[in-house]
């Protein structure tokens, strides 16, 4: 089993560009279609909690699997196959990077690159907060909770920009004000 | 002492890590800037090669930042580090799966905290962004216009949906090309 989770998380660690979420349909196909380990609706109780829970998506989605799938061996199995592809590809980038840098052609292209990576971070967070307002199966018609989340998001950003606050203690603090004022939205209805 | 930094570090990032990818950008940043791992010259660069390489990006700084500071156990080390809250709260969450099903859906805490966390997530994301708008990054008029085209084909699927869209507005191919021009302009 360890081999068979190795093996199947090692292709779909070498064959997915962009991280945790382009993984999810190779790991759809894999897993569910061709392997049959977990069911369709498995599956998706298994990314809503990769999600939730904290760390890299695809790594908490190897972790579920592989301990569904094959225990302890799995885990083991699964984990390794999805970090090992981009381990070993990074470390042969930092082997050789340091000394690429200096070749002027090379240092032109990151000139272009670096503004066009931040583009690539800022672009998709007008369709992130739109999916987070309309979020279906959540209770979405609490209008002041609303308001109050998108005020938060933007307090973090403030915070952690011009604030230089530590995104952990942005996290910590959004988490204890929601327990909070959950909390008096509750104690009022009863 | 820097493998103590190194793991503290990187196991702070995968246990406040949520949301995943660009979401842990902002926690990364701020560690490495702290400690001086990085410029953020070099953050933006290794941010690059990871949209251009296979595997989450965590996955990706976590094994760079540790080989540049402290070599290849710096780097086994750092990538270790950065899966392990994953693997203790992941198993927890496992073994806990029927329990935890039974008692948190539909508990409103439980449920609006999760909630919350999507738009904390957001303003991480634009903080990372926000961040890197600097001299350093965008040095003349044509990083802005390279900057401005490129949001635009990132977000022209959700207007116009079709495979043509889909193509053009891919991060890798939206990379390459930004490489191309800073070849021609620049060099």
């Amino acid at each position: 089993m360890f081999w068979q989770l190795f093996y199947t998380y090692l292709k779909i660690g070498t064959f997915t560009l962009g991280g945790g979420y382009a993984m999810l349909p190779l790991i759809q196909r894999e897993v569910v279609d061709r392997k049959n380990w977990i069911n369709e609706e498995e599956f998706l109780n298994m990314i809503a909690l990769a999600q939730a829970a904290p760390g890299l998506i695809a790594v908490n989605s190897a972790i579920f699997i592989g301990w569904r799938v094959g225990g302890w061996r799995g885990v083991c199995g699964a984990v390794l196959g999805a970090v090992l592809p981009s381990f070993l590809i990074i470390l042969a980038i930092a082997m050789v990077f340091k000394d690429w840098k200096d070749i002027p052609a090379v240092e032109a292209a990151f000139r272009g690159v670096r503004p066009a990576v931040v583009a690539l971070i800022a672009a998709p967070l007008f369709k992130m907060a739109k999916s987070a307002i309309k979020d279906k199966g959540q209770r979405t018609k609490d209008k002041g909770l609303n308001a109050l989340f998108l005020l938060v998001s933007l307090a973090a950003a403030l915070l952690i920009w011009l604030g230089h606050v530590n995104p952990v203690w942005v996290i910590l603090a959004t988490i204890l004000l929601t327990l909070l004022v959950v909390d008096i939205v509750e104690r009022r209805r009863r | 002492m820097i493998y103590l930094q190194l793991f503290l570090s990187f196991f702070q990032i995968g246990l406040f890590g949520f949301g995943g990818g660009l979401a842990i950008l902002s926690l990364i940043q701020m560690e490495v800037e702290q400690h001086g791992w990085m410029t953020q010259q070099e953050f933006v660069d290794i941010v690059a090669v990871s949209q251009v390489t296979p595997g989450p990006i965590g996955i990706n700084c976590a094994t760079y930042v540790g080989y540049t500071t402290a070599g290849l156990w710096g780097c086994v080390l750092a990538t270790f580090a950065i899966v392990l809250p994953s693997l203790i709260l992941m198993l927890s969450i496992c073994k806990a799966y029927f329990w935890l099903n039974r008692h948190f859906t539909g508990n409103p805490y439980f449920e609006q905290t999760l909630r919350m966390l999507r738009f904390t997530v957001i303003g991480l994301i634009a903080s990372a962004a926000l961040m890197l708008i600097k001299p350093t990054n965008f040095i003349d008029t044509v990083s802005w216009i390279i900057f401005a085209v490129v949001a635009l084909l990132t977000v022209l699927p959700n207007f116009a949906k079709n495979k043509v869209t889909d193509i053009i507005s891919h991060p890798i191919l939206l990379i390459v090309l930004a490489g191309l021009a800073g070849y021609v302009i620049y060099a």
